[in-house]
């Protein structure tokens, strides 16, 4: 890994330095310092007045404006405010969240205050996944030990601010990382989605005023309070300030927790910090935004990585996760990949979402199988753009995403499925069909005593032949071959 | 920890946290235990230093444990830093490495493979 320094630590600037269950560890890195200062000297404005200035963006995936979300909760009036930290992180493959709370848990209580400062709300809520129970365990302990340190309760730093916060369990669906649900689910009702608006900063927790954001979010609170808005506005593109962290995943050589300033290229994220694609094969895709984003391709290498360029190439920022893709991964089966998540995470109150994903799932299944048709092609856009419209919540809304990035930038791979029955990327089993080169078989008789099926024949020191009506395409003759005389094609 | 009743008095707090810190000669081994670095072994590595530790009768050496650091790839990770040098994280630390971590560099200052150098910079 070349030790250049592409990366800019804000969210993760502690994970991994302090010991995240000692609280005096917080403090010794100025940890309460924003809380204490500006429940001192600064008015609750002054403080939502610096998250707008920052430009902070939300960073669970939609990308609203995180101050001016302050700025609507405090300026509604009410005799009850909550502040809620969105810890329900459910893409597949993200875990920077998990990463923050189990790295720096102080980091997010210290923020949830500063928020209900700023909005005037005593209470919060932490909605946090009942599957990271390291997560929560250290959480429960970061807001006991501060507790007992004064710095959440009555009368916060001798001012006359009270704030305090619970923990609340979610059993890890999917749709309760959407706002409404999240909130029904807290409430003991089922984690469905409700149409905005009311917007929570309206009416929320139990019909009050709530500002919900995400824990990165809350994570790049106290820096900005404590270095400034200009600071933090200072770093990234011009619409997207900061940095972000992404969970660098897939085919690529150093995989893990990234963050990174907005406006660095994929190509610095994956050949730079990741250490370009394993095994020396080539780059085909990467894929962001989990279930709700596309792909993105070689010729979106230098294009600056910020919610609106995303956006603009059909993809997302999503929560963060950056699943990197090589020749040998097949675009349709990874569409079909996530729809099946979506298809099974759908919490069934609209139909679009309900039935459409189910439909969307049948279609793909049938083009990997090698019995679509060109009108499934034409199908599946029309059900797509329809579910777009339609679907209740950003789950349903953007769940057709994945296919029809994949559509239009590897259109061929469609048509190869369909036209040809052939999966060029040698994914989809049905279409596969395992031969033996003639010029390197030497008859060792090696694969047609493994095979289980027994479709493999032929005399020693005589070419093999596989009988394709049989064959189960299980792999398990190209494994004992030594000679490399069987291929997938 | 006693009731933190102001401003000046976190401040005070910190510097004496601080002092505390500089003053502190010890070896610190800082050892990844966020979930995921607990399960490629994390936990493991720190018993075994752990035991070099009191086999070898090393003194002056403090074991901390801290969240993730980032380095999924290189897992489990252990910081280590001498008195007065920059820290040093190790990567892949199995437990021949662990073992190494404590005999070569703890005790001799010798140094080893599988250093990750430090790729960020910090707000």
């Amino acid at each position: 890994m070349e030790a250049v320094k592409k990366q800019y630590r804000i969210a993760t600037r502690n994970c991994g330095f302090i010991d995240p269950e000692s609280i005096e560890a917080y403090i010794q890195v100025r940890g309460y310092e924003a809380l204490a200062e500006a429940v001192t000297n600064k008015k609750p404005a002054d403080v939502w007045f610096l998250a707008v200035n920052s430009g902070l963006r939300g960073r669970g995936g939609g990308g609203f404006p995180t101050g001016l979300k302050w700025e609507i909760t405090a300026r509604n009036q009410a005799d009850q405010k909550y502040v809620v930290c969105n810890a329900d992180e459910g893409d597949p493959g993200a875990f920077m969240d998990r990463a923050v709370l189990e790295g720096d848990p102080h980091s997010i209580v210290e923020a949830m205050a500063l928020c209900g400062y700023a909005i005037g709300a005593t209470f919060g809520t932490v909605y946090i996944r009942a599957e990271y129970p390291l997560a929560i365990k250290r959480l429960q302990m970061a807001i006991n030990d501060a507790r007992e340190a004064g710095v959440l309760g009555k009368q916060i730093f001798g001012s006359s601010f009270d704030f305090d916060i619970e923990l609340k369990y979610g059993a890890g669906a999917f749709v309760c990382g959407e706002e409404t649900a999240l909130i029904h689910s807290m409430e003991g009702e089922r984690g469905e989605p409700t149409t905005k608006p009311p917007f929570p900063a309206e009416s929320g927790y139990w019909g009050k005023p709530t500002a919900i954001n995400n824990v990165e979010t809350f994570a790049n609170i106290a820096p900005i309070l404590l270095n400034g808005a200009q600071w933090f506005a200072g770093i990234g593109t011009e619409k997207s300030k900061g940095t972000k962290v992404f969970a660098l995943a897939g085919k690529v050589k150093n995989v893990g927790l990234i963050e990174v300033p907005m406006g660095i290229t994929l190509q610095e994220i994956i050949f730079e910090i990741g250490g370009g694609i394993l095994g020396g094969k080539k780059f085909k895709a990467v894929q962001t935004g989990g279930p709700s984003g596309g792909a993105l391709t070689e010729k979106d290498l230098d294009t600056p990585i910020d919610y609106d360029n995303l956006i603009a190439k059909g993809s997302m920022m999503g929560s963060g996760g950056m699943i990197v893709m090589d020749e040998d991964d097949c675009m349709v089966s990874v569409a079909k990949f996530f729809l099946d998540f979506t298809m099974d995470e759908t919490c069934g109150k609209c139909t679009p979402c309900r039935i459409g994903s189910k439909r969307l799932y049948e279609m793909l299944d049938k083009i990997t199988q090698g019995k679509g048709s060109a009108e499934d092609l034409s199908r599946l856009k029309l059900l797509s753009a329809a579910i777009k419209d339609t679907a209740l919540c950003g789950l349903g809304q953007t769940m057709p995403n994945p296919i029809l990035s994949t559509m239009s930038v590897f259109a061929d791979e469609y048509a190869a499925h369909i036209n040809q029955k052939k999966c060029p990327a040698g994914v989809c089993t049905a279409l596969l069909e395992y031969v033996v080169v003639a010029g390197k078989c030497v008859g060792c008789t090696a694969c047609a005593r493994a095979c289980p099926v027994s479709c493999i024949s032929g005399k020693v020191k005589e070419v093999h032949h596989i009988e394709q009506n049989s064959c189960i395409k299980c792999g398990a003759c190209i494994e004992r071959c030594k000679f490399g005389a069987i291929i997938k094609q | 920890m006693a009731k933190i009743n102001s401003l000046a008095d976190l401040s005070k707090r910190r510097e004496q946290l601080l002092a505390a810190a500089a003053a502190n000669t010890n070896t610190i081994v800082n050892v990844s235990l966020g979930t995921c670095s607990i399960a490629s072994g994390g936990q493991k590595a720190l018993n075994v230093m752990k035991d070099a530790v009191a086999q070898n009768q090393v003194g002056n050496v403090e074991f901390k444990q801290s969240g993730c650091m980032c380095f999924c790839f290189a897992e489990p990770t252990v910081e280590v830093t001498l008195h007065g040098r920059e820290p040093v994280v190790f990567g892949y630390v199995d437990e021949a490495k662990a073992e190494a971590i404590v005999k070569k560099y703890i005790m001799n200052g010798e140094m080893l493979d599988g250093v990750i150098p430090v790729n960020y910079t910090k707000a």
